[in-house]
């Protein structure tokens, strides 16, 4: 492709302010779809793993004297921070 | 009650089952999806020859009639998972259902802007309150009221029961916008390609529209699938499976 007719492709046949935003915007708006769930994804593992953290430190603070009753069951699921 | 869904499927509803499924089947769809959008691009924007009326401006076509019947597509998925949703109380459908919806919103508002962006020099004006345009802005409208509801509620589920019965009651607008063109008076042109018959378009510019297509829908999938994953684990938090998943994740 020459010169020339790269000047060609790009002025789109006098149509260029309007094509061009066109397709810029199609693929701005799909990168950012694209991106979210992969922030989304680091924010959900991290505010899980600080959570099971909390779990582990708790359990380990209160050792092997726990009171009947009171000790947190494994099982049971954490509350719900956000 | 429900012995007559296949046991497949069935199981494929169980969270930690999809997670993996959709682990497995995103790469390739966002894999083709990239190739089919790079083809179908090429295609587009420099092997279509100038439309004969409108030069080249008519080369908006290949994302805004793609991102249009994408925007109508996934509002119909959104209601059928909704559906299935409300009627079976089945988890995954939904977050198949809350999690289109962004999707779907994102391919509206890309309709709105590259129609707007082509009416300008076609019809003088960015836009103008006829019945496909109205009827298309109430569908971003309709996205955006089934997120805010989904977000509106403290407990998750609720908010999506009461988000996918909103949506259900707006899959109404999809008749309207697809068949908004033949039932008013409108600026916006007919439809081009047709299902049953032959399409007003030329092969070389209608190719590029279908590949472009096939993208968009390839995309839909991949992005659905990440975004339910996440989702999963958002939900799931609390279950072995994700805990064991977060704690293996952490070594990096």
């Amino acid at each position: 492709m020459n010169l020339t007719s790269l000047h060609d492709f790009l002025a789109m046949g006098g149509y260029a302010a309007y094509v061009w935003p066109a397709y810029a915007v199609f693929l701005a708006v799909l990168l950012a779809d694209s991106l979210a769930p992969t922030v989304r994804r680091r924010q959900v593992l991290r505010d899980l793993r600080a959570q099971l953290a909390r779990q582990a430190a708790r359990r380990a603070r209160k050792g092997g004297a726990t009171i009947p009753g009171t000790a947190p069951s494994p099982s049971a699921p954490p509350p719900r921070s956000a | 009650m429900t012995h007559w869904i296949p046991l497949w499927l069935h199981r494929l509803s169980s969270p930690p089952t999809f997670y993996r499924f959709a682990g497995a089947v995103w790469p390739w769809a966002m894999g083709l999806a990239l190739l089919a959008g790079a083809i179908g691009l090429y295609g587009a924007l420099v092997l279509a020859p100038p439309d004969y009326q409108q030069g080249d401006a008519y080369r908006i076509i290949f994302i805004h009639v793609p991102s249009a019947w994408m925007s109508m597509f996934i509002y119909a998925v959104m209601g059928v998972a909704s559906f299935v949703a409300l009627v079976w109380r089945i988890k995954l459908a939904e977050v198949v259902a809350m999690q289109s919806a962004p999707i779907g919103a994102a391919f509206t508002f890309i309709t709105l802007v590259t129609g707007s962006l082509w009416g300008k020099p076609m019809w003088g004006t960015w836009w103008t309150w006829d019945a496909r345009l109205t009827s298309e802005l109430v569908l971003l409208f309709l996205y955006l009221g089934v997120i805010g509801l989904y977000h509106a509620f403290e407990d998750r589920r609720q908010g999506a029961r009461a988000a996918g019965f909103l949506a259900i009651i707006g899959v109404i607008n999809v008749p309207i916008v697809h068949f908004s063109v033949n039932w008013w008076n409108t600026l916006h042109q007919g439809s081009t390609i047709n299902v049953f018959g032959a399409s007003k378009i030329a092969a070389d510019m209608l190719w590029p529209l279908l590949v472009l297509t096939l993208a968009t829908k390839l995309y839909y999938v991949a992005s659905l699938c990440r975004r339910v994953r996440t989702d999963l684990l958002a939900l799931e938090g609390g279950k072995d499976w994700v805990r064991t998943l977060a704690a293996r994740e952490a070594a990096p």
